[in-house]
């Protein structure tokens, strides 16, 4: 991994229910989540995902590179806009520094040409083979 | 809109979780994790873990509980119906594996207002029952103002 590499982009599309399963994983039931009725009351388009679910995106397009759960070692996100269900997640990044073992990235999330996490920054810890 | 900068500093009852493989799996397989450390006891423990290890964000549901009394804390007086998730930033140490306990506390970091916006950053740090810090958290809440 060399300054100015991109990561592999990870692109997902979360499905129609999957914020309710999210919301029973984190234990974050905010209806604007989960609620169609309630999240347009609000003025939302609709159910809106969990922030915290898609920068759990950006953490796994990391560490599918890093060879492991264990090779995060920071993760910093902005939240910009909203996340929909049923429209394509694409994660990407770029090596900006590589020094003492530690990738840092800089990264964020798209949706629909909009980016939805900014000012992302993630720190690798690189395998002893990839660290010289 | 008036923000109450007397509780930077305040400190928060700890909270324990109890982290159970099926939580581990059911976090994963929602967050479409599909490494088998998360999912598979006998990858994880022919890897070298106890039990299934939790994926690095997993960090939010152990998390939380401590998070709570900040939340609803009418000295913070965080008003839900404008409050945006502004940001957030985690810094993991060990791997945490279904078996351990974690005990989180948390402390308000940060309260200021700009343009007439409260913002609000909460810190936690969670460590494991051998005193090792596990994550700490910066969680950036925005309320909008009127």
């Amino acid at each position: 991994m060399q300054p100015g590499d991109e990561i592999t982009p990870l692109a997902v599309t979360p499905d129609r229910y999957l914020t309710v399963r999210y919301a029973g994983a984190s234990g974050d039931f905010n209806p604007i989540h989960i609620d169609e009725e309630f999240a347009q009351q609000v003025g939302l388009p609709g159910k809106i995902l969990h922030g915290l679910y898609t920068m759990a995106q950006v953490a796994r397009a990391h560490t599918d590179v890093g060879g492991g759960p264990g090779s995060l070692k920071r993760l910093g996100v902005q939240f910009r806009g909203m996340g929909l269900p049923e429209h394509e997640l694409v994660v990407t990044g770029t090596v900006r520094s590589v020094e003492d073992g530690v990738a840092v990235v800089e990264c964020g999330c798209e949706q629909n040409g909009k980016r939805i996490i900014r000012n992302a920054e993630a720190e690798l810890r690189l395998r002893l083979r990839d660290a010289s | 809109m008036a923000v109450n900068t007397g509780v930077i500093g305040k400190t928060y009852p700890t909270a324990e979780y109890a982290v159970g493989r099926e939580k581990i799996r059911e976090y994963a397989q929602a967050v479409g994790e599909t490494n088998a450390l998360h999912l598979d006891v006998t990858a994880a423990r022919e890897a070298g873990h106890a039990d299934v290890v939790a994926p690095p964000m997993f960090a939010v549901v152990y998390s939380f509980p401590a998070l709570w009394p900040v939340l609803f804390d009418p000295e913070v007086g965080i008003d839900f119906s404008r409050m945006v998730h502004g940001g957030q930033e985690f810094e993991w140490g060990p791997l945490v594996v279904a078996g351990d306990e974690i005990t989180t506390t948390v402390s308000v970091a940060d309260v200021s207002e700009r343009a007439g916006n409260g913002f609000y950053v909460f810190a936690s740090e969670s460590v494991n029952a051998r005193g090792e810090t596990v994550c700490s958290g910066r969680w950036s809440n925005i309320v909008r103002g009127a």
